[in-house]
Formats: structure tokens, sequence, C-alpha cells
């Protein structure tokens, strides 16, 4: 067996580590920094030990400063550095919005083309543990708003390593999002796993029923759903977005066609939601193929409340996308 | 700025046995609820004030009930020692409907009308701003009171603590502004985080009345608040104290404490305010062993009582989920 197809075992914390520690050997002009990335080892454990191996100068911690900080790296990546921004959840990360859309959305545009933005800035997003109502929202679909930046969300290990190489390559801003109740998620990776296209949608399981569009933590649900209906004779394809900005219309409205019906799964709120988005753009391209309505399973318009049953019932779940897929098949059969 | 030493004051019984009980009664609640986080029964995040006690409880001394508490994520100390109810903290912190909130915070928001406690602010640094609101409005009523805003050292690397000081400063705000400097924000020490890694002078560079004292002895601290809740009450603008202190536990529950030495806790451990305090009064004649016991008993009482309330609590129903996004009671 050559190293090419070697296997190991790993969760998703050690393929986000692994994409940055591949990052950092690369690329010279790569730096990390952030609140707590060096001396505690990254507030979920990502980038531990990335401080004794690679030092102070490019693994930095720093203060809780997270409007300078993020322009800082703005103007880093002008300068020449590829900046790795760590901004602990999406909830602190409004406080350096006004950078991120002011300045690193905007400064190619505004300069005529002359100055791009080679930046990228990881996150945690998403509910799950009962962390309440500034520590648990998914603003994702909120960034992909903004033109100018890119906006990915890795799901998978393959993706969380991979999707770091190539955002670094990218000649603009990238922001990732990475769903803090996966970083336990265990799978298996190629060892010496490379970079992954950051452009397309993919279809991780195929059918003819029902496309189930989704992202991120609910990809999981998604498919754990899709195992469960197949038992009762329904056959659900699901798609990993993967890229929430650009969208890749191609894949979902090619899903669509062949299954006639949609149902987008996204942790966000659904009012104005990148969901809302997707399911404008079907209505646009594919109507005509369409069987049913399309459907949206979003989380509850409030603030994620701490209370386990209560959070639970806030956000998407497995058992709400079977029932709304059966009754999108049944009712429009 | 005025720099003050420890000074020996004489303890009055009543008042050591009050100072006493309330950091006894912070210490138990905080390690049962760290039991009860290793038994799956609190979950989220669960930041402790384990060696910080004497800041809270010494500062409360200095307020009325009508002035207004504005505190951080680690604020089972402050609202203890502000009188929020042990047991609807408890109960909050197992997402209970009998909580002071409904279960909708946790342990990071607490809040309670009664108390004028205004939360658990979850927001490094977000309360500040909200302080000088109620200050503000306190102001413009010609209402007498004073808004005590808690912080660590962690959110005077924010921009918005510079943006608060000056405004407070500005507009003679009156805010008693409570520094926790407990030397590390998560795990990065202040030597990583501030170039000059005094505080205190950067307040009082904003033209803010300022003064540190020893954050592990309870009874400077009281002093520095009943002297900084007088200036302010007075109407002389805004008041900052900075309270050096410790965290003896990790930052929450989730941290391994690669960023400091065993060594560096314990010798931070000799000086807990709780046990300071306790032999102070001892020495004095104030307290003896028997009257510790017996706060101990009690404090275990109303600890367990808290527990009891909490496991006895009911859970919101889910139909309740969107309740509390907007007000129930609007004008027609
Ligand atoms: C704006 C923001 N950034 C980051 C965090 C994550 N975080 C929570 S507590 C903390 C450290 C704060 O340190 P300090 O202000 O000194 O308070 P302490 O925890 O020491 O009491 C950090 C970085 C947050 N809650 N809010
Ligand atoms: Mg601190």
């Amino acid at each position: 067996m050559n190293a090419g197809t070697q296997m190991v075992k790993l969760t998703y914390r050690e393929a986000a580590r692994e994409g940055l520690r591949d990052a950092l050997a690369r690329d010279p002009r790569v730096f990390l920094m952030g609140e707590d990335v060096g001396h505690y080892g990254g507030c979920f454990a990502v980038s531990k030990g990335l401080l004794q191996e690679f030092g102070p100068e490019r693994v930095r911690d720093t203060p809780l400063s997270e409007l300078a900080f993020t322009g800082m790296g703005i103007g880093a990546a002008m300068g020449g550095m590829r900046p790795i921004v760590e901004i602990m959840t999406v909830n602190f990360s409004l406080l350096a919005l006004d950078q991120i859309l002011n300045n690193a959305a905007t400064l190619l545009h505004m300069s005529g083309g002359q100055f791009n933005v080679p930046l990228v800035i990881r996150m945690a997003t998403g509910a799950g543990k009962q962390l309440a109502a500034q520590h648990a929202h998914s603003l994702e679909g909120w960034y992909a708003h903004i033109p100018g930046i890119r906006v990915v969300a890795p799901a998978t290990l393959a993706d969380v390593r991979g999707m770091l190489w190539t955002a670094l390559e990218d000649p603009d801003p990238v922001l990732i999002f990475e769903n803090n109740t996966l970083y336990t998620m265990e799978g298996e990776l190629v060892v010496d796993a490379g970079p992954v296209d950051i452009d397309h949608a993919r279809v991780l399981r195929e059918g003819g029923d029902v496309s189930i569009i989704t992202y991120s933590a609910s990809l999981h649900k998604s498919l754990a759903a899709a195992e469960t209906l197949a038992v009762e004779g329904i056959s659900a394809e699901v798609i990993d977005l993967r890229t929430l900005r650009p969208l890749d219309d191609a894949t979902i409205m090619g899903s669509v066609a062949r299954t006639h019906r949609a149902l987008i799964v996204d942790e966000g709120w659904r009012s104005g939601s990148i969901s809302a988005e997707i399911s404008a753009r079907i209505t646009e391209q594919v109507f005509y193929e369409l069987d049913a309505p399309v459907e949206r399973l979003c989380s509850a318009e409030v603030p994620i409340p701490y209370a386990r049953h209560m959070e639970q019932a806030a956000i998407p779940q497995a058992e709400s996308i079977v029932a709304t897929v059966k009754r999108m098949v049944q009712s429009h059969g | 700025m005025k720099n003050k030493t420890k000074q020996t004051a004489k303890v009055d019984r009543d008042h050591g046995l009050r100072l006493l009980r309330k950091m006894l009664l912070i210490r138990r609640f905080e390690a049962k609820s760290a039991e009860l986080y290793s038994a799956m029964k609190i979950r989220g995040f669960l930041h402790l004030y384990d060696g910080e006690e004497a800041v809270a409880v010494g500062v409360m001394e200095a307020l009325t009930p009508e002035d207004a508490v504005v505190a951080t994520y680690r604020e089972h100390g402050q609202a203890l020692a502000r009188g929020v109810n042990a047991n609807a903290i408890m109960a909050e912190m197992y997402g209970k409907k009998e909580g002071c909130c409904r279960g909708r915070g946790g342990s990071m928001h607490l809040f309670d009308a009664a108390a004028r406690f205004y939360g658990g602010n979850a927001i490094v640094g977000g309360g500040l701003p909200l302080a000088l609101g109620f200050a503000l409005a306190d102001a413009m009523q010609g209402k007498k009171r004073v808004t005590c805003c808690f912080f660590g050292d962690g959110a005077t690397a924010e921009g918005v603590f510079y943006e608060s000081l000056n405004l407070a400063a500005l507009w003679r705000l009156p805010v008693l502004f409570i520094l926790e400097n407990n030397l590390y924000a998560m795990g990065t020490a202040i030597c990583y985080a501030h170039a000059v890694a005094d505080i205190a002078p950067k307040a009082a560079s904003h033209g803010v009345q300022t003064e540190i004292v020893d954050g592990m002895d309870v009874l400077a601290v009281e002093k520095g608040a009943r002297r900084g809740a007088e200036f302010v009450r007075e109407g002389n603008g805004p008041y900052f104290i900075e309270c050096r202190t410790y965290r003896f536990r990790a930052h929450s529950m989730f941290d391994a404490e690669l960023y400091r030495t065993r060594a560096e806790v314990d010798k931070w451990r000799k000086r807990d305010p709780i046990a300071s305090f306790f032999d102070l009064c001892r020495e004095q004649a104030v307290l003896s062993d028997a009257d510790l016991e017996e706060l101990e008993r009690d404090v275990a009482a109303e600890v367990d009582g808290a527990v009891a309330f909490a496991e006895a609590g009911t859970w919101e129903p889910v139909e309740e989920l969107t309740r509390y996004v907007y007000s129930e009671r609007r004008p027609r």
C-alpha cells in the first residue's frame, strides 16, 4: 500500500489540525492568529501542539481584540502574508464584522481591482452544546449574503482538512465555518489527503424521490434521515452544499430536475436565510420540474436557548427531516 | 491613583459572619456545581469563581438594593453575593423552568430583575456599554444610584473598554467599574495580551478616578468599593477599582490548563480569601472554629436545598420555545 491510499482513523478536530499543520509547513507566509490558539491549545483544541511545533511567530495568541486582529489579518494578507485568522465562534465574529464587510469584502472592488485580500478566517458555528444565546448561532448564511467573500462549511474530514489548503490559494477572502458539534466526529482519511475544490456541492447519496439540500452538521442528520426513509421505500438524494457562497446552482438544479422535490435543511434562522435563497433559485430555475412545493427545515426563530430539550427542539433533527419528506412524498405522490 | 496597602482592620462579629458566610456559600455552591457538571446535570460552559470570592462579596457590601449590577459569564459569585436566590440559580443551571431565567440562559446568563442583576453576559466586554446606559438613564432621571459593572483583564483588550471609559468620564456617568484581574484571559497570560500589563493607569488616563485593591482580601475590596460607590453616588463621575485576584480552577470545564504551572496555582492558593479572612477573624477572637463549623453546616444545607429544588423542578414545555422573542404585552 503506498502512502496515497493508506487510511488513518481520526476526528474532525484532528483533520482540521492536520490542515493547519500542512499549511504552516508548506508555506512560510502562512501564520495562524487568534485568541488562545497557542498556549491554551485552541478553544476547541484544534490548534493544540502547533505553538510548540511552529513557534510563536507563526502561531500567535492575540488579545481579546476581534476587530483589530481581523483587520490586521486583512492588512497582512495584502502585505504579502497568508494569514489564517481564527475567531472562536461566529457570535464573536460580530465584533469583527465591520472589518470583514467594509474592508475584506470591498477592497478589491473599491480599488478598481488593484488590491485583493488573500485572507482565510476560520470560526466555529452552530448549536448543540447548550452554550445558549451568545455562543450558539449559525450565522454562516448571513456571511453568504456578502459579495466579495467566499463562504465554505466543511462537513467531512476530507473537507475540513482540504478546504483550508484551497482557501489559502484563493486570491480572495474565504470564511471557513466549522460546526462545533462535528469536532468529535470520527472517520477515516487518506494519510496525505490534499486540497479539495471549494466550488462545487457534492451529491453524497443518490436517490430518486426527493433532494435534501443541506450542509455542515445538518448533513449528517440528513444522511441518517435518508437511511430511515430508505427502509420505508423512499429514496432521498442528499446534497452537501459545501460552499454557501458562491452557490453551486448546477448541482442543485440537476438533482431537483431528477427528483422533482426539494427539501432544504439549514441550522440558520428561516427568514431571509440561505435556505430562502436556495428556494428562490429553485423556483426561478427549475419551477416546471417540481412535483411539490419546495420545503425548508430551519432553526426556530428564537435565540438559541440553554436547556437541552429546548435547544434540540430549536434546530432541525433527523426525525423532523423524515417527517417532512414523508409528507412531501405522500401528499404530492 | 491611590495604591492601598493591606491594613488589618478590626472586624465586627456580625460583619465577619456575613462576609464569611457569603464567600463560603459561593465556594460550596460552585464545588457542588462542578460535581453536577461531571454528573451531566449541568451542561454548556461553567466558569467557576473559585479564588475570587472576596471580590464580589466585598463589592456588594457597598451597594444598596437600588443600585444595578452588570456581571460577566463567571457570575455565580456575583449573583449569589448580590442576593440572587441560590435555588433559582441552581435550577437555571439545570435548565429547569423554575430557574431564574426559565432555563433559557444557563450558567452564563443569570438575570434577576428583583435584585437589579442585569446578567450574565458571555460576550467579553459586552456588559460595559450596557452599564453606561443604566448610569445614563439614572443621571437623566435624577436618580442617585450606582451601576456596578464587573469585567475581567481580558475584556480590557477590547475596543469597547476604552470607548466605555472615555464616555463614562466625558459624561461623568455614575458607574463603578470593577476589574477582576486574575492575570489570565482563558489561557492567555496578561503578558501575552497587554503591552502594558498595568491596567489601572489606562483607566486613569481616560480621566476616571482609579484605585487598586488586593482582591484576595475581602475587607480591602469592601473598603475600596465603599469609597468608590460613595464617590459615584455623590455625582463625581465614574470610579474604577482594579481587584488583583486569581482563579484557582480551570477557566471552564473544557480547560486542560496547559498554560500555567501547578506551583503557580499552589502559591496563590496559600492566599485563599476565605481561609485568610477566617484566620484574621480568629486572630481577633471575633470568630471561632465552632462558628466556622456552624457556617459550613448552614451553607451545606442551603446548597443541598438548592440542588433539591433544581431536581424537583420541571422542564418548560417545548410549545413555549418561541416565547420571549418579542414582548408579550404590546400597546394596542
Ligand atoms: C467577544 C468574545 N471573545 C471571546 C470570547 C471567549 N472567551 C470567553 S471568556 C474569555 C476570557 C476572558 O478573560 P477575562 O476577561 O480576563 O475574564 P476571566 O475569564 O479571567 O474571568 C474568552 C476569550 C467571548 N466570550 N467573547
Ligand atoms: Mg481574567
